[in-house]
């Protein structure tokens, strides 16, 4: 029960860096908020396995940050660069 | 289904999201935009406890389409303005009521199917597929993930074929995109001279490539196997490239390798198969490999197939991004 | 209700706390930069209460260890992505908000050329 409420608070959070990501108003704003949300969703993966009581597939939630982070990096790479190279 | 909150709140995500890219004029914005998207998606197939799907829509919606769309902004020359954009939309009035009564089609299709899990849907009672699926794998191959029994021994045409395609995308990537002059140095003051990203590479990609071969080996015990393994070995290339420079991680890893490799490990595949004919079973039927002991043919078998489409999937994300990365 | 379960939800509890506020913070502050402040809250702090208290909920072994070693990752990848984006919007000739300055947008100097570390 206590992981779920901690799961709704998180999606409620997720909403509110949603609404920063829609609003912008420049790109690093939205790359931040897509950091943040990038973070949250970690967090409430690691949590929905505990929800279902299956805590071995919290490998995801560790597969998702690995792979989130590129995503950032490159984001990163392009709005400083202007390419990945 | 206590979860049922969680689920319904981001579904209103994904629709916010989804009409955020479309509103969107800035391409760069629609990607980042895209990148929640497909974030959500995956927490959505998490709490409907789909978690091989989940641990795809993980490793290759969030990072890997993200940076495949950056790619594509990169070499078609797109506009990509720092803090500039524009955000004024027009809307068509046509297209507008084409999507709006398509969408209307397929949700009224919906209205006919089974509810989700409902366990006497016909797709969970065809006794030649599911029932035999549930009923037998663990006693045929004794794999505790039925999935990963699924996708590499039950469906081996199926996952073959779609190894084929992600080859397929990289020769095409190669024909169209490559180049001859070898990538340019970074210029001073890039990532690679500052400390905090040299520290960071240096401890996580180790660790990042640890990781991803234990996905790819470690697909029959939990989710996950050689495509989200092969993902993630390429993420560790990814980080090390965008830190240190694409010159340095080419040294590190020629593209004359990733080439080889990913025909390689398509031909492991096939070779598994070709090995089951010529002892004397069927194509992919790994009990052949095994005569005393199916179950093991099948396990071996299994870790085999799963070990080319790692290969296979890891070359071709590292061939896209050499190919994508330069301007 | 056992010990490990109070700590746990008490964890978790604070954490929520943190992300909410963190959250509310990044929407509401004025500026990029000043909106780097909650975010950075929640991508140490909250992480850390949120991972804290599922490891406890996990006890030792496999799961606690998987937990461990996404903690350990966010707390090394988040503080590099905020440097990265920081420097980025700086090079690209943000500046901080600040209250003299007139009306609510912050002001863009013209880009600062060439590469400072």
């Amino acid at each position: 029960m206590m992981f779920v409420a901690a799961g709704v608070a998180l999606v409620v959070a997720m909403m509110l860096f949603l609404a920063r990501a829609l609003l912008g108003p420049t790109v690093y704003d939205r790359i931040l908020a897509m950091n943040s949300l990038g973070t949250k969703t970690v967090l409430l993966l690691a949590l929905l396995v505990f929800i279902h009581d299956r805590p071995e597939f919290v490998d995801i939630a560790l597969v998702y940050a690995l792979v989130n982070f590129v995503a950032t990096l490159a984001l990163l790479k392009l709005v400083e660069h202007g390419r990945l190279s | 289904m206590t979860d049922r909150w969680i689920v319904e709140l981001l579904l209103a995500v994904v629709v916010v999201t989804a009409v955020g890219v479309v509103r969107a004029r800035n391409l760069l914005v629609a990607s980042v935009l895209l990148g929640i998207y497909s974030l959500v998606m995956a927490l959505i197939w998490t709490a409907m406890e789909a978690y091989d799907v989940a641990l795809t829509e993980a490793a290759v919606g969030a990072g890997i389409s993200t940076l495949l769309l950056i790619g594509a902004l990169i070499r078609t020359g797109s506009r990509i303005g720092g803090s500039k954009e524009r955000d004024a939309p027009r809307i068509d009035k046509v297209a507008l009521a084409v999507a709006v009564l398509t969408g209307a089609a397929l949700a009224y299709g919906t209205l006919d199917m089974p509810a989700i899990g409902d366990p006497t849907a016909p797709v969970h009672v065809h006794p030649k597929v599911a029932r035999h699926y549930i009923d037998r794998s663990m006693e045929e191959t004794h794999v505790p993930n039925m999935v990963t029994v699924v996708l590499a021994s039950y469906r081996g045409y199926d996952t073959m074929f779609e190894t084929c395609v992600v080859f397929t995308a990289a020769l095409g990537v190669m024909v169209l995109l490559r180049r001859r002059r070898p990538p340019a140095e970074p210029a001073p003051g890039e990532m690679r001279e500052q400390a905090i990203f040299v520290v960071m590479t240096r401890m996580t990609v180790p660790f990042v490539l640890a990781y991803g071969s234990y996905v790819i080996t470690h697909g029959e015990l939990g989710p996950g196997g050689g495509f989200q393994g092969g993902v993630i070995l390429a993420a560790g290339y990814l980080i090390y490239a965008l830190v240190y420079g694409l010159a340095a991680a080419q040294r590190a890893l020629p593209p004359r390798l990733t080439d080889v490799g990913a025909g390689l490990g398509v031909l492991i595949y096939a070779g598994v198969g070709v090995a089951c004919l010529l002892l004397g079973g069927d194509f992919l039927a790994y009990d052949a490999l095994n005569q005393a002991d199916p179950a093991k043919g099948q396990q071996l078998g299994m870790t085999l197939v799963e070990l080319g489409v790692g290969l296979t999937v890891a070359c071709v994300m590292v061939t896209i991004f050499n190919e994508v990365a330069q301007p | 209700m056992t010990g490990a379960e109070l700590l746990t939800a008490v964890l978790l509890g604070a954490g929520a706390f943190v992300a909410l506020t963190s959250a509310l913070g990044v929407l509401r502050m004025p500026d990029f930069f000043s909106r780097i402040h909650p975010a950075g809250e929640n991508e140490s702090l909250g992480q850390t209460l949120i991972i804290a208290g599922l490891i406890v909920a996990a006890g030792p072994g496999g799961t606690a260890l998987k937990l461990l070693l996404v903690w350990g990752f966010l707390m090394m990848t988040a503080p590099a992505a905020t440097h990265a984006l920081t420097r980025a919007a700086w090079q690209d000739g943000r500046r901080p908000w600040s209250r003299d300055d007139d009306g609510p947008a912050p002001p863009t100097p013209p880009r600062a050329g060439g590469a400072s570390t």
